[in-house]
């Protein structure tokens, strides 16, 4: 069984496939099925839940636009938290990218120990989704936590890190911040990948580190930077376990993220119907940011090789 | 070796941020031997005297239920799900990588698009399937879902690895008459070890620290993995929370993460920037 066959006569290609095909289809079957049962027809029944009143204990009754209706007019906290959202998103994933290619830039002077550094960076990464650090930084920020008290000790007066709703946004932000490891390590990738004559040739043209740094290294690094927002806004605009368990969306629903009013509609409250509206406002407002970062790519993002292959 | 005046500002940033980086951990560490009093009285990060008491105290659980029973738990919840999840991307990695077949460009599209699907808009129908199934608070919504592939991601990064492995070799395994299964399993799965493996570190952390899905599937106290038992800890006590105790499983929780890490290292770079860079 030759499985590449058809491959040299091009012409004929269209609507022939090798004869091993179905062994093709029978490799990726797993996947189909569970496409199917646990992605489409989940995808398909939540929109449709979004016009019931559907909850788990009864089977609703189609309501047609109401629950759309009522997010943006009669729910307190439904725009308040979508905005948050996105506050939180703004915030967090600029200052950890930020700070991932400051670091991975230091880490790129080929200086001794880098190793250690890059371990020690990155271990943070490796946990900062548990519960048990979220307990970890609901503790050091406490009022009369561990941090407070290390800024006693410079005279700086203790700030209310879990009291005050913006104040309280940042914390669980820094969260964020705290697992730049990820990300660094992405870019230290791709500051590997940088041709050094091309800073040999910028050298000789007496370019100084600053225009080096626009010209050359962020160009060249701009796939990963595309790679890495993408997946940093999608991931930020559905957290939940910062919010749930460091200040459980408070205070005055200061952290109320998307995540945590979903879940508390859907499952705590059991108004699937409802918080199935809301979900699929949040992921329509994905779509609309990952098709506007991607149109946006081709004015700032450069490939090397021409493109993906 | 002459130390310059640039990298000399390197290394003091480096260090600088490497110690804002670990000292959280390694105050919880110390903490952990520390008593209530001591956690709110004082800074230092050393304690006054290594006491074992949160953890004899804390390890007890809710008291009908032990840490020991949460342990075991997560490990019945991870295991299984690491170990399908392995089989099955490798295989459905394989069959997109080596094949050719209708419609494949749209089902691969499709895949890749299943990344940017939040769980939030999928999460309630599946509770809903899942509950007619009667698997609400078993392990079977974590078993399934890795058995059927609903990791893109690591599919993705298996085809990836894949496409660096010449087609040569599956060739002239055909020639010596193996079947398409069998030269997965003979020839492409023993090369394919390094982007498996990172299959498995990524998911074992991933379900290790994952607290959303437990908390949707998992009803009753004694299925309770850690990630429900720490909450579980910090909601009950009220206003005594005996954080010493708390702290204390808190680590115990996170041992199993950073033994993985130190053992594997390497595999993290190396998977971490197979999905993100040559993609």
């Amino acid at each position: 069984m030759l499985p590449l066959q058809t491959r040299h006569n091009g012409a004929s290609r269209v609507r022939k496939y090798p004869k091993n095909w179905k062994w093709g289809i029978l490799f990726i079957l797993p996947w189909l099925i569970g496409f199917g049962i646990l992605q489409a027809y989940p995808l398909v029944m939540s929109l449709y839940y979004s016009f019931t009143n559907f909850s788990i204990l009864s089977d609703g009754e189609w309501v047609g636009l109401d629950n759309y209706i009522r997010l943006f007019t009669k729910d307190k906290y439904f725009v308040k938290s979508f905005l948050l959202t996105f506050k939180y998103a703004l915030m967090s994933v600029p200052m950890k990218l930020i700070m991932a290619l400051i670091v991975a830039m230091i880490l790129n002077m080929k200086l001794k120990g880098i190793n250690l550094f890059r371990t020690i960076y990155y271990l943070p990464s490796i946990m900062g989704g548990s519960v048990a650090i979220s307990i970890l930084w609901r503790f050091m920020f406490m009022k009369e936590g561990m941090l407070n008290k290390m800024l006693g000790v410079i005279h700086i007066p203790a700030v209310d890190w879990l009291g005050d709703p913006d104040i309280a946004l940042v914390t669980i932000s820094l969260l964020v911040v705290w697992q730049f490891g990820s990300s660094m390590v992405l870019f230290l990738a791709g500051l590997k990948n940088v041709p050094t004559e091309l800073y040999e040739a910028a050298q000789v043209d007496g370019a100084n580190k600053w225009v080096q740094f626009w010209r050359i290294t962020f160009p060249m690094l701009t796939p990963v930077v595309f790679f890495n927002l993408i997946m940093q806004i999608i991931h930020a605009l559905q957290e939940f376990t910062s919010a749930f368990i460091i200040t459980n969306g408070g205070p005055n629903h200061g952290t109320y993220l998307m995540g945590v009013k979903i879940y508390e509609d859907a499952f705590q409250n059991l108004k699937m119907g409802y918080a199935s509206a809301s979900s699929w406002v949040m992921f329509v407002a994905i779509l609309l940011i990952t098709l506007l970062v991607f149109r946006s790519s081709s004015a700032w993002v450069f490939y090397n090789d021409g493109g993906l292959d | 070796m002459k130390l310059k005046k640039s990298n000399l500002i390197a290394y003091v940033i480096l260090i600088a941020v490497g110690i804002v980086m670990i000292y959280p951990l390694v105050w919880l560490f110390f903490a952990t031997f520390k008593d209530n009093k001591e956690l709110f009285g004082k800074m230092t990060l050393l304690p006054e005297s290594f006491s074992f008491r949160a953890y004899r105290e804390g390890w007890k659980g809710s008291g009908q239920f032990s840490y020991l029973t949460f342990y075991i738990n997560t490990f019945k919840l991870v295991v299984p799900t690491v170990a399908l999840t392995a089989l099955s991307t490798g295989i459905v990695a394989y069959g997109f990588a080596r094949f050719k077949f209708p419609m494949k460009k749209l089902l691969f599209m499709l895949m890749i698009s299943t990344l940017m699907l939040p769980d939030a808009v999928i999460m309630i129908p599946r509770y809903v399937v899942f509950n007619k199934f009667g698997w609400i608070d078993t392990y079977r919504p974590f078993w399934v879902p890795a058995l059927l592939a609903c990791y893109p991601f690591l599919i993705f990064m298996q085809i990836q690895f894949l496409r660096g492995i010449p087609r040569e070799l599956d060739e002239s395994a055909y020639m010596d008459g193996c079947n398409p299964f069998m030269v997965y399993v003979k020839i492409l799965a023993p090369l394919m070890k390094p982007s498996i493996f990172s299959v498995v570190i990524f998911q074992t952390l991933w379900r290790w620290n994952d607290y959303f899905n437990n908390l949707v599937y998992i009803s009753s106290v004694k299925n309770y993995t850690l990630s429900l038992a720490l909450k579980m800890s910090i909601d009950s006590q009220g206003a005594s929370t005996p954080w010493n105790q708390v702290l204390a499983m808190s680590f115990i929780s996170l041992i199993p993460p950073i033994l993985l890490y130190f053992f594997a290292q390497n595999y993290f770079v190396e998977g971490i920037t197979a999905g993100g860079v040559k993609g």
